[in-house]
């Protein structure tokens, strides 16, 4: 999007005098805590500086650190192996090292994907784009909750299958899958199919475990847990067949080239322990905290929908909210001069001008999709984050519905 | 607005994009009273804005002919190329409006080109657009 500095400027100076801030949009970044920041800082300084495939001291320390945080993340994903685990720049690199990757070293197979309808955008195009490679895509629809119709997974799922790809929890309305009875029914159908799961919106939310799910490879994010951005993993389980999809310099990394990033790869290890450290008051916190948010608007406002399943089968951090007769990006700017950061799943909000294809895929109607805010509590955040939230919310929500008026109302 | 002498609507739900104009016209033809109703975003409640306050005072002869979408463009202080659409909605509103003002009146100026401007094209192509995307939708529902 071709947006003016000078404009942007103009809007920042608006934000001057701000008293309290509130940042909601855990899905599209995060704030990296201090005591994430202070374990990276040391690498990019004099510790462990090296490349780590080298044979020096600095080039050592760096293999030792990759290795160890490879070690760690793969014992909270339940690896069994660290060479299970591939870091890549992010969870975008990592669904298209899945999704190409394992396509292309299986096509003998078969040249069928199946995905959910409500897949993320680094999964959906990613199959897509396969079309032009004679792969062909099918989609599976979800319920109004969005869980997948297991039925139609069933009917998808057929000889010429060769990958499967279902989050466990979607991104967006915070659903959580019936991941391990839909891999029962991949394999029962076709057991050489691999099964992937973009599980970035289950790390450090929900339990997650490979070997219980029984995929064969999962992704996870570091910013989704409060690390830092620009760093991901790619599980893929001993055996599985994946070609690496860029060239260049292979390093510890054998199906991603490069230079390691250490302080990333560091700064995201910090970050899962802390979020496994105490993972159940961390889980217990967010989801108070989603609780009270969801619960303070729905006692404030009329017409309001919660978006996506509720209770146990939804993610704990997640809240996903339609206003009805106010429109998303409208909202998201009038909260932002409070100092609340959110998101939105309108059409205007986005590029092609085309809501959520989340939202509609669960049935919800345009107004439903344009009025809808996205906001992930965090195990950071505070009573009085959410209690200033509750005060602004309303009014905000209520001015725009000022300026709608009857407009565009279905 | 209670005494409107003509109400305009451009724009669909479906694109999230949409607006409701209302104009008091007196017997000079001179634009009395305008306001709007925007369910949009921020670059289309300000388009709106600021056709209302640039008509405002003028004859509908010479809000046909000064406005335009560039104007308006400028008028809000610059717009990304992904959100021209709304000024271009914005004075299609207006022209549409206007068209219509002289349509139930059964007045034809001199002025007023038989054929839709650029404007009032546009926000027929976004509205078909909506359609379209409306219906492809339902298909793929009922294909599911």
């Amino acid at each position: 999007m071709f947006v003016l500095v000078e404009n942007v400027r103009e809007l920042l100076k608006a934000h001057e005098g701000i008293i309290h801030e509130v940042y909601l949009d855990n899905e599209n970044s995060t704030i990296v805590p201090q005591e994430v920041v202070d374990a990276m800082l040391p690498y990019y300084g004099r510790k462990a500086y090296g490349n780590p495939t080298l044979t020096h001291k600095p080039g050592w320390e760096a293999f030792e650190t990759v290795m160890e945080s490879q070690q760690k993340l793969s014992k909270f994903l339940g690896a069994k192996i660290l060479e299970e685990l591939t870091f890549t720049p992010s969870e975008t690199e990592a669904n298209n090292l899945a999704i190409i990757g394992a396509a292309f070293a299986n096509k003998a197979k078969g040249k069928k994907i199946v995905i959910s309808e409500i897949e993320p955008i680094n999964v959906l195009q990613v199959a897509e784009m396969m079309q032009k490679y004679g792969f062909t895509t099918a989609k599976v629809p979800v319920n109004a909750e969005g869980t997948i119709d297991l039925e139609k997974l069933k009917e998808a799922v057929d000889k010429e299958t060769v990958l499967v790809s279902i989050q466990v929890v979607n991104n967006e309305i915070g659903t959580i899958q019936p991941i391990k009875e839909a891999v029962s029914i991949v394999k029962e159908n076709n057991p050489s199919a691999v099964f992937h799961t973009d599980a970035s919106d289950a790390y450090g939310r929900i339990p997650l475990n490979v070997q219980n799910l029984n995929v064969d490879m999962a992704t996870v994010s570091s910013f989704k847990i409060q690390g830092p951005r620009g760093i991901g993993a790619l599980y893929i389980r001993e055996g599985v067949n994946v070609e690496k999809i860029l060239e260049g310099q292979i390093g510890t990394q054998k199906l991603w080239p490069g230079i390691e990033n250490t302080p990333l790869i560091v700064g995201f290890t910090k970050a899962s322990e802390l979020a496994f450290t105490d993972f159940d008051q961390n889980v217990n916190r967010m989801r108070s905290l989603r609780d009270k948010l969801v619960d303070g608007i729905f006692k404030e406002l009329t017409d309001v929908k919660l978006n996506g399943a509720r209770g146990e089968k939804r993610s704990p951090d997640n809240a996903n909210i339609s206003f009805l007769r106010a429109e998303g990006e409208a909202l998201t700017i009038e909260l932002s001069l409070s100092g609340i950061y959110v998101s939105s799943g309108s059409a205007c909000s986005r590029r092609l001008l085309q809501p959520s294809h989340v939202l509609v895929a669960i049935g919800r109607r345009f107004s439903e999709a344009h009025g809808s805010i996205l906001m992930k509590t965090t195990r950071y955040m505070t009573e009085e984050d959410i209690a200033y939230v509750l005060e602004i919310l309303p009014n905000a929500v209520n001015r725009i519905r000022g300026i709608v008026g009857g407009t565009g109302v279905d | 607005m209670e005494d409107a002498s003509v109400v305009a609507v451009a724009g669909n739900p479906a694109c999230g994009d949409m607006i409701t104009l209302y104009l008091k016209i007196n017997e000079q033809t001179v634009v009395e009273k305008a306001t709007f109703e925007s369910y949009g975003c921020a670059a289309n409640i300000a388009t709106a804005s600021i056709v209302t306050e640039m008509i405002k005072g003028l004859t509908l002869e010479n809000a046909w002919k000064d406005l335009t979408w560039k104007k308006v463009t400028e008028e809000v202080g610059g717009l990304p190329s992904v959100k021209f659409h709304c000024g271009i909605l914005a004075v299609g509103a207006v022209k549409r409006a206007i068209r219509k003002y002289h349509e139930e009146k059964g007045t034809t100026p001199d002025w007023l080109p038989k054929d839709l401007t650029f404007e009032e094209k546009q926000a027929i192509e976004e509205e078909e657009l909506a359609k379209t995307l409306s219906k492809r939708l339902k298909a793929e529902e009922k294909q599911s």
